[in-house]
């Protein structure tokens, strides 16, 4: 596991990534935060905050779990817990700010659409990312992006927020190994 | 939710019963099953977990309710279903189970959920067969998924399961969800008591760690469950006990024993009841009773099910 992003790094992304969705979201509608479980979840209950804090915007706040809309699920085998989804408020009409840690293929994006598709018609989605690392397969775009990197095709990045994993940074993962 | 739970991976591609089962394994389907239920309160009670699968739903013995529940899950997974009943079927062409099946696998099946009157026809098939096989009932002995939809009732209600006292009235001799109950509250903790005549409750019972009464009454004020099981009258025309009303008198459940109880008890029945025989209409539509939500609880635990052994390889 090798180090990508120091803590400060992170937060830095952080606030960049916040300081964009703060100018870039509308005043004037309904918005609701969407965090992908489970470190998403976490961003955007921060983003959330913030948002709260500095701008008074009334913004609700939904978990998304994507577990059952992934198109490789028939290809793992032994999963891990599934988590329940959260959003038990209205989404028609609002506008949509999908949060999520990484961004690689878009897989896990376009489960998210189509899970949001069973919850209602939103006036529009959005997508903040943290870290957008490429390595696209699906016609997918953040608007919304903390930090661009770059890791070698056959590593995992693994983000550590201090809520699920007790310290903060991004780290490079390289499969079958420690 | 603990963290062993969250890093705890399925492997189990059958559901053939409780037995087999570990604690963390039975938990692991409770935790499941909570997801599932947020599923079956949205607008669109769907998710597409099991697109482009089979479920296969084998009813070799009759029972609607439960293959309507098996159904509705299997569907709110989006797996597509196929039904067998015995009923004017191969079966009474003489053909045998494995034969049944093997035939209606070969359709491309990839689960089967499979009641038979026979005791271990599912534990027969898992080995023979290369879909997934899921217990919905197999004679005398296990009904794993009602098991589990009355712990994850009582444990939603309740909020634990370990260190509570659950009683099981009526038929335990002849009853799969009476055995299944007690495998699976054992298993996580839970110390049951099965009550009611000596002629439905073997003493050989005890070998299964439970507490054995003869007496409703002495039970009353010390338990945190009441799980009344059905009087099977299809089963046996009441020969194991002189009249239906001497059976009601002893042991069923009435306003005025339900207020010998703590105020809290929980009050079960799987289902169908038989009003004023195992209970009177004002128990089974009190505050007490979760019968309904026992019914409800059914659909997220095999939702759950299903897609635990859709994962499993071994």
């Amino acid at each position: 596991m090798k180090r990508l992003l120091s803590a400060q790094q992170v937060a830095n992304a952080l606030d960049r990534l916040y300081q964009q969705i703060k100018s870039g979201l509308p005043t004037d509608e309904p918005i609701a935060v969407i965090g992908i479980r489970t470190r998403g979840e976490i961003l955007a209950q921060r983003i959330v905050k913030r948002l709260q804090e500095e701008t008074g915007l009334r913004v609700e706040h939904g978990v998304l779990d994507i577990t059952f809309y992934r198109d490789d699920l028939s290809l793992r085998k032994g999963m891990p817990l599934v988590r329940a989804t959260e959003i038990d408020f209205d989404l028609d009409g609002k506008v949509v700010l999908l949060v999520d840690d990484v961004l690689q293929t878009g897989r896990s994006i376009r489960a998210a659409l189509n899970a949001l598709a069973d919850f209602g018609r939103p006036k529009a989605i959005r997508l903040a990312v943290l870290i957008d690392r490429g390595g696209r397969e699906l016609p997918v775009a953040p608007d919304f992006l903390g930090k661009a990197a770059r890791a070698p095709a056959n590593t995992r990045i693994q983000l550590h927020l201090a809520e699920h994993d007790g310290d903060e940074g991004a780290f490079l993962i390289t499969p079958g190994t420690k | 939710m603990s963290d062993a739970n969250d890093k705890f991976i399925w492997t189990r591609k059958h559901l053939v019963g409780l037995d087999e089962l570990t604690a963390q394994e039975i938990a692991h389907i409770l935790d499941t099953a909570e997801s599932f239920r947020e599923v079956s309160t949205r607008s669109i009670k769907k998710v597409p977990a099991l697109r482009g699968k089979v479920v296969g739903l084998l009813f070799f013995e009759e029972s609607t309710r439960t293959r309507m529940s098996f159904e509705l899950a299997a569907s709110r997974l989006s797996a597509d279903t196929v039904l067998f009943t015995a009923k004017g079927s191969s079966v009474s062409k003489g053909e045998t189970t494995l034969d049944t099946v093997r035939n209606i696998e070969a359709m491309g099946v990839d689960i089967f959920v499979i009641r038979h009157a026979q005791a271990g026809a599912p534990h027969m098939l898992a080995r023979h067969v290369k879909a997934s096989i899921v217990n919905a009932g197999d004679g005398q002995h296990e009904h794993p998924t009602q098991g589990l939809l009355d712990i994850f009732t009582i444990r939603r209600r309740l909020g634990r399961l370990a260190g509570l006292k659950v009683a099981i009235v009526g038929d335990i001799a002849h009853s799969r969800v009476a055995r299944s109950n007690i495998i699976a509250l054992q298993k996580l903790g839970a110390e049951v008591v099965v009550v009611g005549p000596p002629t439905l409750v073997p003493s050989a019972i005890a070998a299964m760690g439970c507490d054995i009464s003869h007496n409703l009454d002495d039970v009353l004020d010390e338990v945190d469950v009441i799980n009344m099981l059905r009087i099977q009258f299809e089963r046996f025309g009441g020969s194991l006990f002189p009249s239906i009303r001497e059976y009601s008198r002893l042991y069923g459940m009435d306003g005025e024993r339900l207020a010998r109880c703590r105020k809290d008890v929980l009050i079960m029945h799987p289902g169908p009841i038989n009003r004023g025989v195992e209970m009177t209409s004002e128990v089974a539509d009190g505050p007490n009773s979760c019968i309904l939500q026992q019914v409800a609880n059914g659909l997220a635990i095999r939702m759950a099910v299903l897609y635990l052994v859709s994962q499993g390889t071994e």
